[in-house]
């Protein structure tokens, strides 16, 4: 991945032994008893694992887009996640995902449009210039974050790649590899993980193609290298470490849906007044707060969506 | 041997001891919420947390009896009321992190959640079905209600750890590993109940006269 920032504590340390600083610690030769009590205090104490710093990404704007609401700490956002591929318990991704090959990487753009290609990440890093978008973002669980992503608007690409008249929707796909990922055998849904959206929800500019958030590239654990991130519908639509881009004439299928249609739908729009079926979506809670909040439509980005909905019924399209 | 192990059994510091053991996990839990560790969602942590720990409490409450035979070590009764309290214990202050953090002590919200939603329905009344155990475990209770009551009574944790493990697997998205080892568990525990029960020889039943 390219680095575009300034000199940052990734070109001074090398960045093995930053990344692996404790294995070094460990190998520096404190000994016996003393290694296993202290081992043992300090994952009592400090349970939480490293996260491989990111390259610092050059952002040229921040977005209008932006909520001004405070943003969850970038701890929060690297140690709670739902990324099955590296475990199901919302700390796996973190302590799982640390070996993740994300380099090279190459995003395929396909299907019903005139010109496929594919990207290298440096190609994607420099095909628009790069936003940072303060989201919120809502879980279909009942938690909701603000983060501050970077990116630039998935229609960027689409429209570079010209969709035919054929083209209706657009799926996309994770990378899946079980050698990288030997914990997604017990995940209980079938990889590698796909998503989709309608074509006007993908090319509406809320919609982000996001490569990075605070500041720097995305950490493994919130999808490197590249994700989706769609603020107005449920967190499982905004696919991680995506490899491929396809434009289709059908609604395609989706993970979730594929395990449990009656739970997830196709559309799965943020909704307080459509309830999962085995618990209510109409609060939530705000990482960092004790109560729930009420939840908002379209997770609060109705102006920017609605209209895509006219005259559709969203409790029968959940 | 034999005979040294029921003498620490029967001691009154090996009660002590359990007791301290059954606090373990508490004093986990509030030493990770000293340190600021209960993960980026504290509150669903000490959910989760609890609710794992009244299903384990459970679950080893319910091995007392099979472990009794097993190992002819009837003396394992004296702890199965302490256990069982523990359980109980540990049920509430799970109950506690639903009805403040998520219901805000708003008792029409509560039961309009708990009518409406079955994995709450059920943990529900795994929970209500606990308390007229906790209330009636002490001696006199056992006096007042009579053995064979009171033990019929008390089989209502059967359904209970029952609600609990259902609870959990209705909860759980797609990853059913840990609901179905506690309920594999529990199953084993039932049927080890339900084993001794057919194969013991049962009294001769007179032939009731036609009244």
């Amino acid at each position: 991945m390219g680095k575009l920032g300034e000199l940052t504590e990734a070109d001074i340390t090398p960045k093995a032994m930053y990344v692996n600083r404790r294995q070094v610690l460990r190998a520096m030769g404190f000994a016996g008893v003393a290694v296993a009590g202290g081992k043992l205090i300090s994952q009592f104490a400090f349970p939480r694992d490293t996260v491989e710093a990111g390259s610092k990404l050059n952002v040229a704007s921040r977005s209008p887009f932006s909520t001004s609401e405070p943003m969850n700490s970038f701890g929060d956002v690297t140690h709670y996640n739902n990324f099955y591929e590296f475990g199901t318990d919302k700390g796996d991704p973190a302590k799982n995902s640390l070996k993740f090959q994300t380099s090279p990487w190459t995003v395929s753009v396909e299907g019903e449009v005139k010109n496929k290609t594919k990207y290298s990440m440096d190609d994607i890093l420099k095909l628009a210039p790069l936003e940072e978008r303060i989201y919120r973002h809502r879980c279909v669980e009942g938690w909701s974050i603000v983060v501050p992503w970077i990116g630039y608007s998935l229609g960027t690409i689409l429209k570079l790649a010209e969709p035919t008249e054929k083209a209706k929707f657009v799926t996309f796909e994770s990378y899946y590899d079980p050698g990288q990922m030997p914990w997604a055998a017990s995940s209980g849904i079938q990889l590698p993980y796909v998503e989709g959206l309608r074509l006007d929800e993908a090319m509406n500019p809320l919609t982000l193609l996001c490569v990075g958030m605070y500041g720097e590239s995305l950490p493994n654990q919130d999808g490197a290298p590249v994700r989706l991130v769609i603020p107005w519908k449920y967190g499982f639509k905004s696919i991680k470490s995506i490899v491929k881009i396809k434009c289709v004439k059908g609604m395609p299928p989706t993970t979730w849906n594929m395990y449990a249609s009656q739970e997830y739908g196709f559309y799965s729009n943020v909704n307080p007044n459509v309830d999962h079926p085995r618990w209510s979506q109409a609060t939530e809670r705000r990482l960092g707060e004790f109560l729930r909040r009420k939840t908002l439509l379209f997770n609060g980005y109705g102006d920017q969506v609605a209209s895509l909905y006219n005259g559709m019924d969203l409790k029968k399209n959940y | 041997m034999r005979e040294l192990l029921r003498q620490v059994l029967l001691s009154r510091w090996c009660k002590a001891v359990l007791f301290a053991i059954c606090l373990v996990p508490l004093v986990r839990l509030v030493w990770r919420g000293y340190h600021g560790n209960l993960t980026a969602n504290p509150v669903e942590f000490v959910q989760h947390f609890t609710g794992d720990w009244t299903l384990r409490s459970l679950l080893i409450t319910l091995s007392v009896t099979p472990l009794r035979k097993l190992l002819s070590l009837p003396d394992l009764i004296r702890f199965r009321r302490m256990l069982g309290l523990f359980a109980f214990f540990y049920v509430c202050l799970h109950f506690l992190t639903y009805l403040w953090p998520d219901q805000n002590f708003d008792l029409a919200g509560m039961w309009k959640d708990v009518a409406k939603r079955p994995f709450i329905t059920v943990g529900f009344l795994g929970f209500c079905l606990l308390v007229p155990l906790a209330l009636t475990s002490t001696k006199g209770w056992i006096r007042r209600l009579g053995g064979k009551r009171w033990q019929a009574l008390h089989r209502a944790i059967y359904i209970s750890a029952l609600c609990g493990v259902i609870h959990y697997y209705w909860l759980v998205k797609s990853d059913h590993r840990l609901p179905l080892l506690y309920g594999a568990i529990l199953a084993v525990l039932l049927l080890y109940r339900l084993g001794v029960a057919l194969l013991k020889p049962r009294p001769a039943v007179a032939v009731s006269p036609t009244r």
